[in-house]
């Protein structure tokens, strides 16, 4: 995912442009993206909250910032949009590339239905009309690593237009105010990647490699309707997860592009007053170059492929070939649960705060682990909610690991949980063994528990007798206790409870102790 | 004649075949041409020379009945190669190819698994069309350069390996297909075998105004001319051509054959390197009409590498026999009645109109009324094509590559240069200057929209009940090659496709069938314009035409005459033939 097109737009005389680009492919731009969104005062833009970052100049209109996005989504597909070559990540340098790939002369595009469902899904997922025919053009220009000089992408009549992407956050004291907002999906397109150029300063020399020329891409445009970078991140990510859902996507690919496109969207309202784009190497934006703003790309009807037809259950031609033909409404039929309706499944099903079924959908991985628990733990879901987004989360992040790569299972933490749940151990004998889990030294909770010793006191008479020798050791805070100081007892609780080495509930300490004090 | 004669005695019994074809060669012609029929043992056989003046099919039957195996029918179309080297029809002669293919051909006739109509025939292929291990120039610097080698074989090359044929080699062309004179590339212009023919040299001698007679040689016309020289030589038995604006249909006028433009998606492109992707057709190029449908049998028919070639299975090409032509309505398209149109193939044509008429078939004049923009519109969009598809010539994956590296623009600006020809960057600067975002509109759309109206037109006539148009392939028979170059590739392109492009305008299928000699002595074809996807159709009328007509085969014995004393010595035969 990549390029996203930030336009900023003041609803006076002057306007701004601004565009932060994504990967180095993207220098080009897209024509359709650079288009400025010139607005009159009166108009809604004016009712946008306005980017104050930059002031005002004495006399002059107050700027808004108007967000569009162009977003690159890499389809998950064996092979590649318009080739039979493998789609692979890290494979040696141009080891994927099929004849059509290197524009060989005299081959031709076939296109690949996955693809092609891939962006039907997609398409339905955001609310799309899907176009039942659709075109492909080519758009030329001369780069290194697109082989044929041009890239064929869906210019005139794309797949699907007119959707939406509803995105939410939680705003207010507590975060616990769920605001939604819709940004307009323009339409997504099917179009071809480039190659990488790798540019080798010391010799002046560039490398090319071809293994993702031509996989297929998603780009799904969306109109300028966020009003602020944090909007546009969050649309952002919400796409992605809406992606992943599908599996249209892995959207995945460049987890730290997106972060970096959300860090960079997030600062993004400030002051971009002209047409740039991000280096990913220099790590900022620079202005871009005027020549490539202006670059025709003479856009043309592909003549090779002809126009995409789709079908629906009603204009399914009879006794069609099942492999020729691709029915949107069974595709439909087959789409997955969005991340909407799951986080709404999780408020209503466990009770959970709004924005923690967001934090769990956002971490990769997270939602199933806490499922995973829940199958396995008898532990309140608010329990379990706390645990997976407290402690796991904590030790993940500050480890800087994946859900995937966290060395506590679901299933130990359920069984910890379950200790915890039925008072075997205290809460922070359960962190204790929370530590040890995540050693990851193969031992099961109840293991650590019993070698560590941590399970509660149960035994009554052991417990008076240790309350019972505190209270003689300690003559001065009793007196302070019967004195009526109501906080001394709470000195006393402790030091039972070190006594016990933190084995015993407190609750159960206090009870003893309230009970003898009294006599 | 200097033929080696221990091939001569290669004779193995009477040749039957089955007189399905109008193109019979005189056994004169084939005397002329070869040599003497020297008595084999038995007395009365035909040699393998002669067989190299028959048409496919009947060869074809040769082969299966054994009377001569495709090593000697290969090694002898190999050893005309040799002698018509000056005729420049081919760029590159793939000896060793073809003579392994036809040994495994003579395997398989041995044990009786023969492939089909097909196997141990001679063919050769346009060089724009990429075969795998054999380069592929399109007769241009640019692939030239290195010497580009196809990895992969086009569709089309591939069917006609499959069913046993022999590859005899790439023929010549205009640079990327871009001409219609096959005078423009960059291994220099085709000869006209037909230059050398007793009937033209005869006439000539006549006109006393004999100058300086190699001077005088004619063009083939174009693109394909390099095909049309190699099949009316007799190297070969079909070749493939390709058919954009006429490239086919040109040249098989031009050098008397059979030139057949099939319907736009029923054959396959892949692997044909392209002009203009939504009118390229692979055409096929042979002696007689039924050659042509044996051809395009195995070449029709869907290609999953080409997804603009029909789904529906292809029925296979037999030709019906028509011997009744009053149920037939012919079209007479009335502005194809041009100034420009020479007298003798203006009534030549209507000739052919009259027997028609006198057979009982309706003929009836009919209107294309936008054909005169068709020209014009044909430019625009040809031009707008190359533009895009030249693109990927840049140097860097393959083909020729400048020294020049400053920069990246730098090599391709130099590459690109170096490569091609004024005429290709000719077309890819109209073209690049017609899909310009401002021009786009006025140019590329509107010219889109007139193809729309050229293609109505057709559609507009056939179904008023109209089966097959009948019309002019060219102008007029070929002009010498002094007299061709005096105007560019442009004036002449948008000259001599007028007849023919819009048959790839509207995707029509269209084949050119040589009618008779001109006053010159040189052939005049004509051409049928048929319903799209009615190839069968359209080959059937042909055939019917072309047994009507009786066009006379090409004598060549006075080219082999001159030429034999030198063509004994090789390195002399390349001094005198290099002019």
């Amino acid at each position: 995912m990549a390029a996203p097109m930030l336009r900023l737009c003041c609803p006076g005389r002057r306007w701004a442009l601004a565009c932060i680009d994504g990967c180095s492919r993207h220098r080009r731009g897209a024509p359709n993206g650079c288009t400025s969104s010139r607005k009159r005062g009166q108009s809604s833009v004016a009712q946008q909250p306005f980017i104050t970052a930059q002031k005002p100049r004495k006399g002059e209109h107050e700027w808004a910032a108007v967000v569009g996005l162009e977003i690159h989504a890499q389809i998950s597909s064996k092979s590649k949009l318009f080739s039979g070559s493998q789609v692979h990540f890290a494979a040696p340098p141009n080891s994927l590339v099929s004849f059509f790939d290197a524009s060989l002369p005299g081959t031709l595009p076939v296109l690949n239905r996955r693809c092609v469902e891939a962006a039907v899904m997609t398409g339905l997922a955001l609310n799309c009309r899907i176009n039942k025919k659709s075109l492909f053009d080519r758009k030329h220009y001369f780069y290194a690593d697109l082989p044929a000089g041009y890239q064929i992408t869906q210019q005139r009549l794309p797949i699907a237009v007119n959707g939406s992407l509803v995105y939410s956050f939680c705003a207010g004291k507590n975060r616990s105010q769920v605001i939604n907002k819709t940004a307009r999906v323009k339409q997504i397109q099917l179009e071809q990647d480039s190659g990488k150029s790798l540019h080798d300063d010391l010799r002046s020399q560039t490398l090319i490699d071809l293994n993702r020329a031509g996989v297929g891409l998603l780009e799904v445009v969306l109109e300028p309707d966020m009003s602020c970078g944090e909007e546009a991140a969050t649309a952002v990510r919400e796409l992605q997860l809406i992606l992943q859902a599908l599996g249209t996507s892995q959207a995945n690919m460049a987890d730290y592009e997106i972060q970096r496109q959300i860090n960079e969207l997030e600062n993004g309202g400030e002051i971009l007053n002209e047409t740039r784009s991000f280096d990913s190497k220099l790590g900022c934006t620079i202005p871009m170059r005027d020549k490539e703003g202006k670059q025709d790309y003479r856009f043309m009807p592909e003549p090779n492929l002809p126009p995409l037809l789709l079908y629906d259950t009603e204009s399914l031609p009879a006794g069609a070939d099942p492999q020729q033909v691709i029915d949107i409404d069974r595709i439909r039929e087959q789409l997955p649960e969005l991340p909407s309706v799951t986080r709404e499944k999780l408020v209503q099903q466990y009770g959970m705060l709004p924005e923690h079924s967001f934090t769990l959908l956002n971490e990769v991985g997270l939602l199933e682990f806490f499922q995973n628990v829940m199958k396995e733990t008898r532990a309140e879901p608010k329990k379990v909610t706390s645990w997976v987004l407290n402690t796991l989360l904590g030790f993940l992040k500050q480890q800087n690991l994946a859900v995937s790569e966290s060395p506590v299972t679901p299933s130990a933490l359920a069984e910890l949980l379950n200790l915890l749940d039925r008072k075997a151990i205290s809460s922070s004998a359960a962190k204790q063994v929370f530590e040890e889990l995540w050693r990851n030294e193969g031992k099961t909770p109840a293991q650590i528990v019993s070698e560590k010793k941590l399970e509660l006191m149960q035994d009554q008479e052991a417990l008076e007798q240790l309350c019972h020798a505190v209270m003689e050791g300690h003559p001065q805070v009793v007196m302070d206790v019967k004195k009526g100081n109501p906080r001394a007892i709470n000195k006393l609780i402790g030091l039972v409870r070190k006594a016990t080495l933190s084995r015993a509930d407190p609750t159960v300490i206090k009870e003893i102790l309230e009970k003898k004090l009294a006599s | 004649m200097q033929f080696d004669q221990s091939k001569c005695s290669v004779l193995k019994g009477f040749v039957t075949i089955k007189d399905g074809c109008a193109h019979v060669v005189p056994a004169a012609a084939v005397d002329l041409y070869f040599c003497s029929v020297s008595p084999g043992p038995c007395g009365g056989r035909l040699s393998t020379r002669t067989m190299l003046g028959r048409t496919l099919r009947e060869v074809s039957a040769a082969l299966k009945q054994g009377h001569i195996t495709p090593t000697e029918l290969c090694q002898k179309c190999l050893s005309i190669i040799k002698k018509t080297k000056f005729l420049n029809a081919y760029i590159t002669v793939s000896e060793e190819v073809a003579l392994k293919q036809a040994e495994e051909s003579e395997k398989r006739y041995k044990k009786g698994h023969s492939l089909g109509d097909l196997d141990g025939i001679p063919i050769a292929v346009k060089d724009n069309f990429s075969t795998s291990g054999i380069e592929t120039t399109c007769a241009s610097n640019m692939l030239r350069g290195k010497g580009y080698v196809p990895p992969y074989n086009a569709t089309v090359v591939q069917k006609l390996l499959d069913q046993g044929a022999l590859l005899m080699g790439k023929t010549n062309l205009d640079e990327f297909a871009m001409g219609s004179g096959s005078t423009d590339g960059v291994f220099g212009p085709v000869k006209n075998p037909w230059s050398y023919s007793k009937q033209y040299r005869e006439k000539r001698k006549q006109k006393s105004h004999c100058e300086n007679e190699d001077s005088n040689w004619l063009i083939t016309g174009g693109s394909s001319g390099g095909s049309a020289a190699a099949v009316s030589a007799f190297t070969c038995f079909a070749a493939l051509g390709s058919d954009t604006g006429g490239s086919t249909r040109n040249p098989a006028a031009h050098c008397g054959l059979v030139g057949l433009k099939p319907s736009y998606g029923l054959v396959s492109r892949h692997g044909l390197i392209p002009l203009v992707n939504s009118m390229d057709v692979p055409g096929i190029l042979t002696r007689c009409v039924d050659d042509a449908a044996i051809v395009l049998g195995v070449l029709a028919g869907h290609d999953p590498k080409d997804s603009t070639t029909i789904q529906d299975p292809v029925k296979p090409f037999v030709l019906p026999s028509l011997t009744d032509v009053s149920k037939l309505c012919i079209g007479i398209p009335k502005e194809y009645l041009t100034p420009e149109l020479s007298s003798e193939v203006r009534s030549l044509w209507s000739k052919a109109a009259n027997l028609f008429e006198s057979e009982g078939a309706k003929v009836i004049e009919v209107s294309l009324p936008h054909t005169s923009y068709s020209i014009v519109c044909y430019h625009v969009l040809c031009t707008s094509e190359v533009a895009s598809n030249m693109a990927r010539f840049d140097g860097l994956e393959y083909g020729h590559r400048c020294d020049i590296d400053v920069s990246t623009e730098a090599m391709y600006a130099a590459t690109r240069r170096e490569g091609f020809n004024d005429v290709v960057r000719g077309r890819i600067l109209s073209g690049n200057f017609f899909l310009l975002k401002e021009n786009y509109e006025n140019y590329f759309v509107k010219a889109q929209k007139v193809r729309r109206l050229i293609a109505n037109d057709f559609v507009t006539v056939f179904n008023s009940g109209v089966d097959v148009l009948l019309t002019p392939t060219t102008l007029s028979e070929a002009v010498p090659y002094t007299e061709f170059i005096k105007e560019d590739n442009r004036t002449r392109s948008a000259q001599d496709d007028i007849f023919t492009q819009a048959a790839n305008m509207a995707g029509l299928p269209a084949v050119s069938v040589p009618m008779a000699l001109s006053n010159q002595g040189l052939p005049i074809g004509l051409q049928f314009i048929g319903r799209a996807f009615c190839d069968q159709e359209l080959l059937t009328i042909a055939r019917w035409f072309e047994k009507q007509v009786q066009f006379p085969v090409i004598q060549l014995q006075e080219l082999m005459d001159d030429c034999s004393s030198v063509f004994e010595n090789e390195k002399l035969a390349s001094v005198s033939l290099k002019q």
